[in-house]
């Protein structure tokens, strides 16, 4: 095996401390770095549910000791902010579910920190990612996205937006390990994280309270809720605190004629309105994506039939997919529910990925 | 090399950053870890406590000694840090209680952390009206702007606290001039003098200040003990409160190993200062020559080489690259130095000291600092000159 200069993020939370570890028990030089990615590390997350803040930085300044590599802070709370923070609200104001972890691996972890390193001599970047990287059949020396052997830990969806030139320089340790197994390891190896909580939501709201820090920043937009038929049911005051499914919290009064639960159906935020309506009417079959990466495969010239995941940790739908100039047409088998614009549809051939999009339009 | 009071740092190890600390001279190693076998508390009647006592006031008379003060001025503490607590606070406190105007405290705006931060809190909790005094491009605080700063209200100046020597770009300040502008009024007068003490003739009598801070380990003796020089009749009001040691100003059990080690460490500064300030220039000046000619844009920081400058610091920005990364690639390298910039949850900040001598905050974050010590050599200097044109080669590609 070559040794390759590797440039371990670690976020102080047990993957990534397990994932330098491995690598550097592979024989690789590795450097472990922590992403400093708040510009007042109090105001990200605390404790066990954060993946910022002080003390989890000092979570993975300890774990670099126990492994025996060099540690460093980076900051990236500029990049993180300008890429990943306002995008997350400016996609949420054009009514849009954007995916936070997504977009940090696609601008920060492997477009940022990865150009900064091979800047300065790496040659990849490490993360506790669990997802795999496989061989392409029949393109020798190119690899390939995978899920992990862990269904229930999967990341394979918030890699997906990878090019192949951003796989090529990744290393991703853990996908042949399930979380209960990297715990085992962390302990036998003497980390201190080994039980520390796993991170959940979005790490940048401190309080877990994402429709008021859309509110803090978007200030109050009211509008109408209304069913199909345009009949006015109930109001809000800002259609990004809304997603598509979304069935908690409407705070509609009256109750719908038919008496069954309602769903919001669609967001429209140039008038901001939400439309509402019966589970069966977020049933989609059509899903139009917008900036398609083909990271598993050659583009495809024609139509192809895969498995489509539509959100994180969410099923996988029997469909096939075909290029539409820029984008990509998807038509299901079956119908899904509850389809978000902005999400991603990740295309898979079983385990293996073979590209992504982002959701702009279904039906 | 067989030579007691020769230390090194460990073999393969360029260190260029004796100004965070330097290796313990063997000779204050042995004595401390003679010493750590002992019992004796040095307040304790018996033999023992007797036995200690004398190895604390022999170590005191030994530091006097060698910074211009009497024995009874010596005030020993846990560090540098503690030591700058005492005097703005402890200083601020006094003359508030002896008159409630002087509320003023002046501070050079260069100076370290623990001076800074002592004002800061001051104006935050205790009252206190911050005035920072600027200085010019090298970093210098000029007599004229301590004047015109005391002149703006001498009766209402509590404490003034300039830097003997800064610790970033090693810029030397005119104490005994500074320090004769705040005798005029009558204004107590501290300076930090931590990274003077070991290579300039530190005194606090022919300083005439008020106070001096000292450490033990940036002269080849333990972390964790410093003093404040604290001319007689000056009486700061305590910060930490107890048994009543050190003239009722600075409380809690002595350190007597910690202690007997430092004056063993500043024994042996002493007496080889001159030569070794010597030395030292001469390899900075090298060191200097060539960065500078390894990579040709690069701007010293600070005042230049000669008596307005420390004779170990070279302090470089390197327009276009970040200080941390170069700091990363140099340390890849073996070569340990410093960006010198305090650290905020490990996120470096651009220098403080940098951005006051008028350094925009690109240049300011693009800096290094190398600080020779009393076990540097020539192939330390080599080694760097070797390895700076990549690096910065390199950082700067990683900047763009």
């Amino acid at each position: 095996m070559t040794t390759l200069r590797v440039l371990a993020a670690m976020s102080g939370g047990v993957d990534s401390a397990v994932a330098a570890a491995r690598a550097a028990d592979a024989g690789h030089d590795v450097t472990g770095v922590h992403l400093a990615l708040s510009r007042n590390p109090s105001s990200y997350r605390t404790g066990a549910r954060g993946c910022c803040t002080l003390e989890d930085a000092r979570d993975a300044r300890r774990a670099a000791d126990v492994i025996g590599i060099p540690f460093y802070v980076w900051d990236m709370a500029d990049r993180f902010h300008a890429d990943v923070v306002e995008d997350f609200v400016a996609e949420y104001a054009r009514g849009h579910t954007p995916n936070p972890c997504l977009r940090c691996n696609e601008k920060i972890k492997f477009a940022a920190v990865l150009d900064r390193a091979v800047a300065l001599g790496f040659d990849a970047v490490c993360t506790g990612h669990h997802a795999r990287l496989e061989p392409v059949p029949g393109a020798p020396g190119s690899t390939r996205l995978a899920r992990s052997v862990d269904p229930a830990k999967d990341q394979s969806y918030v890699l997906a937006v990878l090019t192949g030139e951003q796989l090529s320089r990744a290393v991703f340790p853990l996908g042949d390990t399930t979380k209960d197994q990297v715990r085992r390891e962390a302990a036998d190896r003497g980390l201190g994280v080994a039980d520390k909580p796993d991170s959940h939501d979005v790490c940048f709201i401190a309080d877990g309270d994402t429709s008021g820090f859309l509110q803090r920043h978007l200030g109050s937009a009211p509008g109408d809720i209304v069913e199909a038929d345009g009949t006015v049911i109930g109001s809000h005051d800002g259609s990004y605190g809304f997603t598509i499914g979304q069935r908690k919290g409407l705070r509609i009064e009256r109750p719908a004629s038919d008496g069954r639960p309602r769903f919001v159906l669609s967001i429209e935020p140039v008038s901001r309105t939400v439309t509402v309506g019966p589970a069966e009417a977020l049933d989609v079959r059509q899903i139009e994506a917008s900036r398609p990466v083909w990271s598993g495969c050659a583009p495809p010239s024609g139509s192809v039939r895969c498995h489509v995941q539509l959100r994180a940790h969410g099923d996988v739908h029997q469909g096939v997919c075909e290029p539409d100039g820029d984008g990509v047409r998807i038509t299901l088998g079956e119908p899904a529910r509850g389809i978000a614009p902005g999400q991603a549809a990740v295309f898979y051939d079983g385990d293996a990925v073979l590209g992504s999009a982002t959701i702009s339009r279904a039906s | 090399m067989s030579n007691a009071n020769a230390a090194a740092a460990p073999a393969g190890l360029v260190y260029l950053d004796h100004a965070a600390t330097t290796p313990m001279l063997p000779a204050a190693v042995a004595a401390m870890t003679e010493e750590l076998a002992q019992v004796g508390n040095a307040s304790s009647l018996h033999s023992a406590g007797r036995r200690a006592r004398r190895v604390v006031e022999e170590s005191r008379e030994i530091i006097a000694d060698a910074y211009g003060a009497r024995p009874s001025e010596v005030i020993f503490t846990s560090g540098g840090t503690e030591a700058d607590n005492l005097a703005l606070k402890g200083l601020y406190w006094a003359s508030v209680a002896a008159d409630p105007r002087r509320r003023r405290v002046l501070a050079s705006a260069t100076e370290h952390h623990a001076v800074l931060d002592c004002v800061r809190w001051l104006t935050e909790h205790e009252g206190a009206v911050g005035d920072c005094l600027a200085v010019g491009q090298a970093g210098e605080v000029t007599p004229a702007v301590l004047a015109d700063a005391i002149e703006a209200d001498p009766d209402n100046v509590g404490v003034i606290s300039v830097m003997w020597a800064n610790n970033e770009v090693g810029t030397v300040q005119p104490i005994a001039e500074l320090a004769a502008l705040a005798a005029e009024h009558r204004i107590p007068f501290h300076s930090d003098a931590v990274q003077a003490a070991g290579q300039l003739p530190v005194s606090l009598a022919a300083a005439g200040a008020t106070a001096l801070t000292i450490t033990a380990h940036k002269i080849g003796g333990p972390v964790g003990v410093g003093a404040l020089l604290l001319a007689k009749g000056a009486q700061p009001v305590p910060v930490l409160h107890g048994g009543g040691q050190e003239r009722d100003v600075r409380s809690g059990t002595l350190d007597v190993p910690a202690i007997r080690a430092f004056a063993v460490a500043v024994q042996v500064a002493t007496g080889r200062r001159e030569d070794e300030a010597k030395r030292q220039a001469a390899l900075r000046d090298d060191l200097i020559a060539q960065v500078l000619a390894a990579v040709p844009d690069a701007i010293l920081n600070g005042a230049p080489p000669g008596p307005d400058r420390l004779p170990g610091n070279a302090h470089f920005s390197f327009p276009g690259c970040e200080g941390d990364a170069l700091l990363m690639l140099l340390d890849a390298r073996g070569i340990a130095c410093s960006t010198g910039s305090a650290c905020t949850a490990g996120v470096a900040q651009p220098s403080h000291v940098l951005l006051a001598m008028g350094a925009d905050e690109a240049r300011a974050r693009g800096s290094l600092r190398f600080s020779l010590g009393h076990c540097s050599e020539q192939s330390d200097v080599d080694a760097l000159a070797a390895a700076i044109g990549e690096a910065v080669e390199r950082a700067r590609r990683a900047a763009r």
